[in-house]
């Protein structure tokens, strides 16, 4: 059914109509609309046999999500940003005693300082939590691979993270084609966990292991995530067969076929992305993209062929390893190592930053003169960076960068009229 | 059977299984019992925390006709009962992290409710670290949510499965890795730590108790009860640890007994915030007894240091006079 609605909106809807039975959650913007959603569902009886919590930390609403996950039934939960981090070791844990919980990430940056907007560092200091990793770019595909994203944990027992855009998927009102409860309830079967809490058949779950066996463990969680590479376009597939529209998959590709300069990124900004390739191609240019959809597994194989004719890769990321660079890049570089292929590395729209065509256009007129650095900042202001470089020089109690900077731009002397 | 039984056996305080009525009988005295945790774990000989939990679980199974579910803290427990492929678990058991464990068992119960499987219960349980520190938030949450879950607080007053460093139920005084009985003020401070028995009972939530494991039939008996009722429950039990106090494994249900005894440890039952019950001490004995057979306290019994010693008694008397522990004269039967 089509309908116009909020994106958080629409992941609640989609999120119901698998039929979770255990949903756990704790307010973080631009998270919250989602779980407000559900919450109403559940005690309004829309939602039928679910339990809502409340808890009191997003520590505790994963491990009440371990705890119903391990009890068997069907767990859900959401978060962003600070949120993230406060449950990481509940994220860890719950990837390693392999339990299939689905947790939307309404991606936000991290603090300090503290920013509510969007970029996707949150979920990428997770990457390596041994969840699988859906990016979403538009909230039609979030409602999809909420649906798909039940499927893949369970049949893997693997945890699955949907990542989406903070505000703008989560906030966005856009068009929604709802899949019915009837293709839902053909396409996802009831869960049936590889191992349960049951008294007439105890077991005990989450025990110590040494080095005899540790190695072996972590080995075979990367091998689920290697079948995953395979049964995530077979779950894309199967949902395509029931609800008739594709989504999901482990990439997706655009006008990349005979493109030179190849634009790698995942998220909403792919949209964007889009517009200033379709405007590039109308002037000659041989210009495509690649949106990752599946970071963790990351598809490697996918990945170089997709590149395999490219003369340049522009890895466009809104995420930042400080010290390093780009996360996404680092991993793009690995998969095509043995591709001579010069990859950029564009760090953009971090703290929710816009990223608008006009800065793309001038990003991808220097990617096509060859002229970008291995890392570069889009809209970097170069300027206000050596000021306050030059202030900290001068002055060894400069106080605070992020205060040193809103006074130098005017943002403080303008928000005080 | 009308009149009250005290039976005591020479030499020593267990009340005598064998000369009581069926129905007064320990659990663990019964051969039908669960053994829910069994022989052959790595617990410390005399290990307190061993002997009150399974007395714990045992009662708790019986109550729950054998539908129980544990969820478990990282700490001396969790370790010395399981590693992979061993279990001394005879029962669904889990243990997610240090810190979360009434989480956990809120998760686990809300799917027994979505299940429709009313009658299976489920505990949670952990040391003092696991408990009124790293796992205060998650605990906390559990009371105000009034879950169906009891928890079940081992206290042995220390960390000790990373070594015996101070929590936030360390006596003061006593010597830890991390409150050495150096300076002028040696061990723990006096002045700090937290109750979490009062805390619990300040949620309203409708069972709190203190129990210990020189008196398991009371022990036995509170966890039975617990069980009777439904919401979130809390029992802390006394656990000496031989290795973290520096005392003598066969001393660890004498000392449980002397802390009771005076008044250091007081035993009490509280519904819905109210305290409706204590243990009441015939004659309260003097906190020195007890102090002496530990090393963690020996440095208390150095010249200089008699302040320390009257704090300590400080601490029993008040507790004596807060929790109603005196028996009334003309009381007995
Ligand atoms: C987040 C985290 N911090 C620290 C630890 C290390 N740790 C494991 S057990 C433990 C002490 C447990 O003390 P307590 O809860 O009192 O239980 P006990 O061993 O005394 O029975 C500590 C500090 C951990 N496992 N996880
Ligand atoms: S260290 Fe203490 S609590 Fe741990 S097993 Fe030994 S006696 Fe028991
Ligand atoms: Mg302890």
């Amino acid at each position: 059914m089509l309908k116009q609605m909020e994106g958080s909106m629409a992941v609640a809807e989609a999120v119901a109509l698998a039929r979770p039975e255990v949903i756990c959650a704790y307010p973080i913007t631009p998270q919250t609309h989602i779980v407000e959603g559900l919450g109403e569902m559940v005690k309004s009886g829309q939602l039928e046999n679910c339990e809502y919590i409340n808890v009191e930390s997003e520590f505790a609403a994963l491990s009440v999500g371990i705890g119903s996950s391990a009890a068997g039934a069907r767990t859900y939960t959401a978060t962003a940003s600070q949120g993230i981090l406060f449950m990481a070791e509940a994220v860890y844990n719950a990837s390693g005693m392999g339990l299939p919980i689905v947790m939307t990430v309404g991606n936000r940056a991290i603090g300090a300082p503290i920013n509510i907007w969007n970029d996707q560092t949150d979920s990428m200091s997770m990457r390596d939590a041994g969840w699988i990793q859906l990016f979403c770019e538009t909230n039609q595909e979030a409602v999809d691979v909420h649906i798909q994203a039940f499927k893949i944990a369970e049949k893997l027992s693997v945890p699955v993270m949907v990542c989406m855009d903070g505000f703008i998927l989560t906030h966005a009102y856009e068009r929604i084609d709802m899949p019915e409860q009837a293709q839902i309830d053909q396409f996802l079967p009831p869960f049936n966990p590889r191992q349960v809490l049951d008294p007439a058949n105890p077991v005990s779950m989450g025990a110590m292991v040494g080095p005899e066996a540790f190695t072996e463990v972590r080995y075979l969680a990367h091998r689920r995530q290697m079948d995953a590479l395979e049964l995530i376009p077979q779950v894309a597939q199967e949902y395509a067969e029931i609800v008739g529209r594709d989504s999901g998959g482990l990439i997706s590709t655009y006008k990349a076929e005979d493109a030179e300069t190849l634009v790698i990124s995942l998220g909403s900004v792919i949209g964007t992305i889009k517009d200033v390739i379709d405007q590039r191609r109308e002037e000659g240019e041989k210009i495509g993209c690649v949106a990752i959809r599946s970071f963790r597994p990351f598809p490697i194989a996918e990945i170089r062929k997709a590149c395999a004719n490219a003369k340049r890769i522009v890895v466009l990321e809104k995420c930042f390893a400080v010290g390093m660079g780009g996360m996404v890049a680092s991993n793009v570089r690995m998969a095509l190592s043995t591709q001579p292929v010069p990859v950029y590395n564009v760090i953009a729209g971090l703290g929710g930053r816009p990223i608008t065509q006009t800065s793309l256009h001038n990003l991808f007129n220097e990617a096509a003169a060859d002229k970008l650095e291995g890392l570069h900042f889009l809209d970097l202001n170069q300027e206000v960076v050596e000021r306050e470089l030059e202030r900290q020089r001068l002055d060894e109690c400069s106080g605070s960068v992020a205060e040193n900077i809103l006074r130098d731009i005017g943002a403080v002397a303008a928000s005080k009229v | 059977m009308t009149q009250q039984v005290k039976y005591y056996q020479t030499g020593t305080y267990t009340v005598g299984n064998r000369l009581l009525d069926q129905e007064q009988r320990t659990v663990q005295a019964s051969l039908d019992r669960s053994n829910a945790l069994d022989s052959g774990h790595r617990a410390c000989q005399g290990c307190g925390e061993a002997l009150g939990a399974r007395f714990a679980i045992d009662a708790a199974m019986r109550a729950t006709d054998n539908q129980l579910i544990a969820c478990n803290a990282t700490g001396c427990l969790e370790v010395f009962t399981t590693p992979y492929p061993e279990t001394a678990w005879q029962m669904p058991w889990i243990h997610s992290l240090f810190g979360n464990a009434a989480a956990v068992a809120t998760g686990v119960a809300a799917a027994q409710r979505v299940k429709g499987k009313k009658e299976v219960r489920v505990i949670a349980q952990g040391g003092d670290g696991g408990t009124t520190d790293i796992g205060f938030g998650c605990l906390s949450g559990m009371f105000d949510r009034n879950d169906d879950v009891l928890y079940i607080c081992y206290d042995n007053q220390a960390y000790m499965n990373t070594g015996v460093q101070r929590s936030s139920a360390t006596p003061p005084a006593a010597r830890t890795a991390t409150t050495m009985p150096v300076g002028p003020n040696p061990g723990n401070e006096f002045g700090q730590g937290k109750n979490v028995p009062l805390v619990a009972m300040a949620h309203g939530i409708p069972y709190v108790a203190t129990a210990s494991v020189h008196d398991l039939h009371d022990l036995e008996r509170k966890v039975t009860k617990a069980m009777s009722m439904r919401g979130a429950r809390y029992i802390q039990i006394f656990v000496p640890c031989p290795l973290g106090w520096g005392s003598k494994p066969c001393d660890s249900i004498k000392l449980a007994r002397m802390a009771a005894e005076c008044g250091l440890w007081p035993l009490f039952e509280a519904e819905h915030g109210e305290i409706t019950d204590s243990t009441k001490l015939r004659k309260p004995a003097k906190v020195d007894g007890y102090l002496k057979l530990q090393r963690r306290f020996a440095h208390m019994f150095k010249p200089g240091n008699e302040a320390q010693l009257e704090g300590m008694q400080a601490l029993a008397d008040k507790n004596i006079v807060k929790f109603d522990l005196l028996e009334e004269k003309g009381d007995e039967e």
